[in-house]
């Protein structure tokens, strides 16, 4: 079995790009990528990637180069730059391949998204009445954990005042202002307990990375970074998703906390072993959540690790350094491999004003998503 | 129509003696429930549903209220507006997600009381009301 690295990375900033294509997007991301390892389109052996509203990823060979590779068009919602990942990381495991490119992708229409409840099995009575609405599910979500755990409300905002302070500090962030934890607060409700700048908004951007066996990344960069550990896992019975018009009874655990495990155990690393993370911070609830969820912490210690600055950049436990979701704006085919790029700068050191100080070494990347899906990766250099 | 009532659905409910209430269906093998009815047991994943009528109370499992008008699929009328959601637990059945009546969040608290009634949340054509569920606070016995 061949080790795994990513040897280029390339982005298209995310936000709101008038008159850019989706797809052209992706072709900036991937000859940024191409760029970033030296090598060209011809020298890739196979291709995975998506979009959820920006097109076929298959179809940007037309602009990358007819090379006859085999180019596979991923659709896992939220989770469509991980589980490219994740394809790609098995492409060239198994022996299949050594060198490819994965390539997520995606232009939304302004404001919140509007799902057919007909795609997710549910009949049109959901989507007419009010409820097939991602925000509402955020709401109810953070609200019972808050209830769960006995934590305050109040965290939501700070974990939002990050966000934009980190957003801040990153050049190809979309929310570039710092906002402080009063306004957030005070700003309208959207689904309670959030307000509207607790939430990402759907955007644009596009991510590629280029991987290969590890034993030859040094033939493409002197920096590589190595794909440690990477998993996917769907809903079990019992555990809270978006669009669920029942929940079972009985309480199960959500998806990420078996992607986590799964990452983590593959990797031989421990969640008490990372140095910056980057998780699904849909919402400031999500981020929260998703701290205890995937191991890096225990249920309930959010608040005082958030409140002592534990989570800040220069903190113990720097989480979602680039801004996360909330300054950089959820793009759906994007998302996932935005965190693993944000996670390589910071392992090669090339973040700039917001590099992790102290040569961090292990990277954590989670993703999660519609219909109750996660996918998780560990890096380290 | 159910109870007399124009409704969104009618698949979704049933008539009892005590009133209208959610129709689910429960897992003849392993007793799950699930809201609507369904002919797979996401459980134990066998294939033998039965229909029954799910409880009229509960308590408030969480909650949110909707702060702005949603996009289609969305076919509510404004004067039905703000709404609230929520999951309701329906002891021993499931957890339901459904509008609420009460919209001031003062006045929503996880595990009080609630009971399920038909709620107006669009006009039709003929400005007559379209009801959807529902679930409203009711005092602790």
């Amino acid at each position: 079995m061949s080790e795994v690295a990513i040897v280029g990375i390339g982005m298209h900033r995310f936000g709101r790009t008038e008159g850019v294509s989706g797809r052209a997007q992706a072709v900036h991301a991937a000859r940024e990528a191409l760029r970033d390892s030296g090598l060209r389109f011809s020298d890739m052996q196979f291709g995975f990637g998506g979009s959820h509203s920006a097109g076929d990823a298959d179809t940007l060979v037309s602009e990358l180069g007819l090379t006859g590779l085999p180019f596979i068009n991923v659709a896992n919602g939220c989770a469509t730059g991980g589980s490219a990942l994740i394809a790609a990381d098995a492409a060239i495991r198994s022996g299949q391949h050594d060198l490819g490119i994965v390539i997520g992708f995606d232009k939304h229409a302004r404001g919140a998204f509007n799902t057919d409840p007909a795609e997710h099995g549910i009949g049109a009575w959901y989507g007419e009445t009010g409820m097939m609405i991602t925000t509402q599910f955020f709401g109810m979500k953070i609200q019972r954990y808050l209830h769960d755990h006995d934590l305050k409300p109040d965290v939501l905002a700070t974990i939002a005042e990050k966000a934009f302070r980190n957003g801040a500090r990153n050049p190809m962030a979309w929310r570039r202002k710092e906002m402080d934890a009063a306004e957030i607060a005070a700003a309208p409700m959207i689904s309670h307990p959030l307000t509207q700048y607790m939430y990402c908004s759907p955007g644009e951007g596009a991510v590629a990375l280029v991987l290969c066996r590890a034993d030859q990344a040094r033939r493409y960069t002197a920096n590589p970074v190595f794909l440690q550990g990477a998993a996917f896992r769907s809903r079990r019975y019992g555990s809270f998703e978006v669009f669920s018009p029942w929940l079972a009874s009985e309480r199960a655990d959500s998806p990420t906390v078996e992607a986590s495990a799964a990452a983590f155990a593959a990797a031989g690393i421990a969640p008490s072993e990372v140095d910056v993370a980057q998780i699904q911070d849909t919402e400031s609830g999500a981020e929260l959540m998703h701290m205890a969820e995937t191991g890096l912490c225990a249920h309930g210690e959010q608040e005082q690790l958030i409140a002592s600055g534990a989570t800040a950049i220069e903190g113990r436990l720097p989480v979602n350094t680039d801004g996360g979701c909330i300054a950089n704006g959820e793009p759906i085919g994007a998302s996932g491999l935005r965190q693993v790029y944000e996670n390589v700068l910071q392992l090669r050191g090339d973040a700039g004003e917001h590099q992790v100080p102290g040569d961090p070494r292990v990277g954590f990347t989670h993703v999660y998503g519609a219909p109750g899906i996660s996918a998780c990766t560990v890096l380290t250099r | 129509m159910i109870a007399g009532k124009t409704t969104v659905d009618d698949a979704l409910f049933v008539e009892t003696p005590e009133g209208p209430a959610l129709l689910g269906s429960r897992c003849t093998d392993c007793g799950a429930h699930t809201f609507p009815v369904q002919g797979g047991c996401p459980r134990c994943t066998g294939s033998t549903m039965v229909d029954v009528p799910l409880s009229r109370t509960g308590t408030l499992w969480s909650w949110t209220v909707q702060g702005f008008t949603p996009k289609k699929p969305y076919t509510g009328t404004a004067a039905y507006e703000p709404y609230g959601v929520a999951y309701v637990e329906l002891p021993g059945q499931l957890i339901v997600e459904t509008r609420l009546v009460e919209t001031d969040p003062e006045k929503l608290e996880i595990g009080m009381s609630v009971e399920l009634v038909l709620t107006p949340f669009r006009d039709d054509e003929s400005g007559g009301p379209v009801h959807t569920f529902a679930f409203v606070g009711v005092a602790d016995v």
